[in-house]
């Protein structure tokens, strides 16, 4: 009798451990799957824009302005310089603020208002991208059309990389501010109080101590949020003009290459080579965010091991 | 001491000022679409679907974006979840979750997590095209699943993070497999999977540029998984474009519907994910 | 004790929040001596010292009442300015928390805030502070080389050096060796009983051998409140109150 019950727990035994190797198996295959999605992503946009890359040249595609897709020209640059003017603006006008706001809300904001002010930066992470374009047509176009454009150019329609810039800007200021908060919050309040006790202000303390030791969460926030402002495709779409020329002034339109691609997908299809440049635009795309995120996450897990031993 | 006295001063004032401003930025996106929404929001926007066709027609409301939003953010959420409940537990249980490999997968996460929408539109457009499937609520779905995998693998892992190692050691240690203790685990973090569900929901709900070429668009309700489907921030778009009036302020109003929806689901999972454990965001 | 006692507290009260951390303080703290602040764990020792260079300012819910004089002046009243109390008096923490910065810079920090010396004026003071706190021999080859490039004791000696070298008066000590290992922590007491024929030093201790070695002076605090002071000998060979002898005993911890 007992003999017999051994043997059945150990068949049990053996089906348990049977189990749980072939569910670890499965486990296996769908993280690899998912992770691959880089890989392939990475390959099936290459694969796609090979016959554009054949047909003009690296080169030609990253610095010709010539943009006539029914001759079969595709110059990228008006709208790389289109992305990088929207990017810019945006980081000029949230990098500093949300430094700021980080500042006071880790050093100088009373508990009270600190419970306060950081679901609010937590909710504004939660609103779409579309509300955000929505806000930008209703709000800023007309603020810069009628209040700001006025003091410097003749004519503007507001519609312009200023306010793709503003939009931006305020999208990624939740990205920024809790990076940066969380790393100052990891900075030892006796290394502050260090400073402060050799009678520094808290300003001096902030500028000489808090910073110095932060910089590289900030670098990795700034090049996350420069990534993101990158890759924002519907709300600078529906503020900044889409006119394929290169920008010179802050209320000229510009036209990124998220918008490109977005526009444009529908007829695409109809014109020879057109698809193949529009994937080679999101080949683009993807490889330039994929560095800056992968450099930005390297260094923000090293910091967290670093803080952490 | 009188000149480092002003320059404390100054810099408080300023900083003052920079969290105004950022903390002020969400009141004014929903005070302008409140504002403007206000005036549009009737019953007819959520019982019925647009009348004459959406970009023209001035009758009816966006009950068709509303359902396929529904549609597209449900579907993408729960094929997620069965692919990244998976994922999640392999990289803490199987793998121990604090090696190389461990954390070289939560950096991958991350990465995918920074992928724009319209690149992973594109790619679903592309798969799309190769398996001959044409803009659908399917397509919008599968697409739509792509943005919310990083989301929910990287939520699910820092939740099962919090499960103190003595609960692990403890089940491993009565002779429970690695799956059997997964279970247990996963019993423990049942309100971290709904933080990581409504994340994942109000992200995919939001959306645009991922569905704008997968789902297509229609002014009816889809009925089956073949048939293009609206959905909400869509619509709002194209709405906006409209010449007509009444057509604009649907969009105004879509916009209102859309903002109310996302905002009780961040503050749900804000609320949930509190209770539950600090770290997540 | 002294006719013209450094710090003197009057009736402080400290609280966080709905606790009372310290109740009803008053002392006259003597120049020039060093004084140990001892107790067990919780009774508000670290508190006691932070109040003296108002460092509790920036804890969430707190609130001071009563008086801390410090040369006479009330360092709580709401004109004083925090700086210039700070700068009177050096703080070396628990563990040595150096600048993220230089060796020198680390030296140099207090001054330049102060004013902005000359080159060849901080040199002669980084020297100065560094040989105070027999770390120049060590450093000398490498002062811009990060500080927390050192060991721990001569990190913590480094904090030293730099909280003297905005010549304070007073230098304020929490449980400064506690990280130490014993050769470390034995050149930092050495140091204590050198620096005490020109500053007044505050340390807070649960090491009672530590306080008989280098304090003229014990503070015995309980729950907030002091129980006895008195010189170094008489309190821990002699106490005059029980609660006192129990804890020099080792009864309560």
């Amino acid at each position: 009798m007992p003999i017999l019950k051994s043997n059945q727990t150990s068949k049990m035994k053996r089906f348990r451990l049977l189990k749980d190797k072939i569910y670890s198996k499965l486990m296996l295959l769908f993280t690899i799957l998912s992770v691959s999605v880089v890989l392939v992503i990475g390959v099936g946009l290459y694969y796609k824009s090979v016959p554009v890359i054949n047909n003009s040249s690296w080169g030609t595609l990253l610095t010709s302005s010539q943009w006539k897709p029914l001759k079969g020209l595709f110059g990228f640059f008006p709208f790389i310089m289109g992305t990088l003017w929207v990017t810019g603006i945006a980081i000029i006008i949230a990098l500093p603020l949300c430094l700021l706001t980080s500042f006071y809300i880790t050093e100088y904001a009373p508990n009270r208002i600190r419970k306060i002010l950081v679901p609010f930066v937590n909710l504004l992470s939660g609103i779409p991208p579309v509300i955000f374009g929505v806000w930008g047509v209703l709000f800023i176009i007309p603020l810069i059309q009628n209040h700001i454009a006025p003091h410097f150019v003749e004519f503007s329609t507001g519609y312009s990389v200023l306010a793709g810039g503003i939009v931006l800007a305020v999208m990624i200021f939740p990205l920024i501010v809790s990076i940066v908060c969380e790393v100052l919050n990891t900075i030892p309040r006796e290394l502050k109080e260090a400073s402060l006790s050799l009678g520094a202000t808290k300003w001096e303390t902030i500028k000489k101590v808090s910073f110095r030791k932060a910089k590289p969460g900030i670098v990795a926030a700034t090049v996350l949020a420069i990534s993101r402002a990158f890759g924002e495709t519907i709300a600078v779409l529906m503020v900044c003009g889409n006119n394929a020329v290169v920008p010179h002034s802050v209320f000229d339109p510009g036209y990124p290459l998220p918008a490109l691609i977005a526009n444009n997908y529908g007829e695409m299809l109809s014109i020879p080579m057109y698809d193949s440049a529009l994937m080679f635009a999101a080949l683009l795309l993807f490889i330039i965010i994929l560095l800056f995120n992968i450099i930005s996450r390297v260094i923000l897990t090293r910091l967290e091991r670093k803080l952490a031993a | 001491m009188i000149r480092r006295k002003i320059e404390e001063n100054f810099f408080r004032v300023l900083m003052v000022l920079a969290t105004i401003i950022v903390g002020g930025s969400f009141f004014l996106i929903v005070g302008t679409i409140f504002y403007k929404g206000v005036p549009f929001m009737n019953l007819d926007m959520i019982t019925k679907i647009p009348g004459g066709g959406f970009y023209i027609g001035k009758e009816g409301g966006v009950l068709n974006a509303i359902i396929g939003s529904l549609y597209v953010a449900g579907g993408a959420t729960v094929l997620g979840l069965f692919i990244s409940i998976p994922v999640a537990i392999f990289i803490n249980m199987y793998l121990g979750g604090k090696n190389f490999i461990a954390n070289s997968l939560r950096i991958a996460f991350d990465v995918l997590f920074g992928i724009p929408s319209i690149v992973y539109g594109a790619f679903g457009f592309l798969i799309m095209v190769y398996f001959g499937i044409k803009a659908s609520l399917l397509g919008g779905i599968l697409a739509v699943t792509l943005l919310v995998i990083p989301i929910l693998v990287r939520t699910l892992d820092e939740v099962i993070r919090t499960v103190p190692h003595e609960l692990r050691d403890a089940s491993l240690s009565l002779g429970a497999t690695r799956w059997e203790m997964s279970k247990v685990i996963l019993r423990q973090i049942r309100p971290g999977i709904l933080t990581a569900i409504l994340l994942s929901f109000g992200r995919a709900i939001g959306d645009v540029a991922s569905v704008l070429f997968t789902a297509g668009f229609s002014d009816n309700i889809p009925t089956s998984l073949h048939q293009p489907a609206a959905t909400l921030p869509l619509a709002i778009f194209f709405q906006l474009g409209s010449p007509v009036e009444e057509v604009q302020g649907r969009a105004y109003a879509s916009a209102l519907i859309l903002t109310i929806v996302v905002l009780i689901i961040t503050i749900l999972s804000s609320i949930l994910s509190k209770r539950f454990s600090k770290n997540i965001k | 004790m002294t006719n013209n006692p450094h710090i003197s507290i009057q009736h402080l009260n400290v609280s966080i929040g709905n606790q009372l951390i310290l109740n009803d303080i008053n002392i006259n703290i003597p120049n020039k001596k060093v004084i140990s602040i001892i107790g067990p764990s919780g009774c508000g020792k670290t508190t006691l010292l932070k109040s003296f260079n108002r460092l509790l300012d920036d804890t969430a819910d707190v609130k001071v009442t009563g008086k801390v004089l410090v040369d006479g002046e009330n360092i709580y009243d709401p004109n004083m300015e925090v700086t210039h109390i700070r700068k009177k008096m050096g703080l070396l923490s628990q563990r040595p928390y150096p600048l993220p910065m230089s060796i020198y810079d680390n030296v140099a920090y207090g001054p330049r805030l102060h004013g902005s010396p000359k080159k060849s004026e901080l040199d002669e003071l980084v020297e100065t502070q560094l040989k105070a706190t027999g770390l120049w021999n060590e450093v000398k080859d490498r002062l811009n080389a990060p500080a927390t490039r050192l060991s721990i004791g001569q990190q913590q000696r480094l904090c030293l050096a730099r909280g003297l070298a905005v010549e304070p008066e007073i230098i304020l000590g929490d449980e400064s060796t506690s990280a130490l290992d014993p050769v470390s922590t034995s050149i930092i007491e050495d140091l204590f009983i050198k620096l005490k024929e020109k500053y007044t030093i505050v340390l807070v201790t649960h090491i009672l051998r530590q306080a008989r070695r280098v304090s003229d002076y014990i503070i015995f605090v309980y729950m907030g409140k002091i129980i006895e002071f008195g010189p170094t000998e008489e309190l821990l060979l002699n106490p005059k109150e029980e609660l006192t002898k129990e804890y020099v005993k080792g009864y309560i911890s």
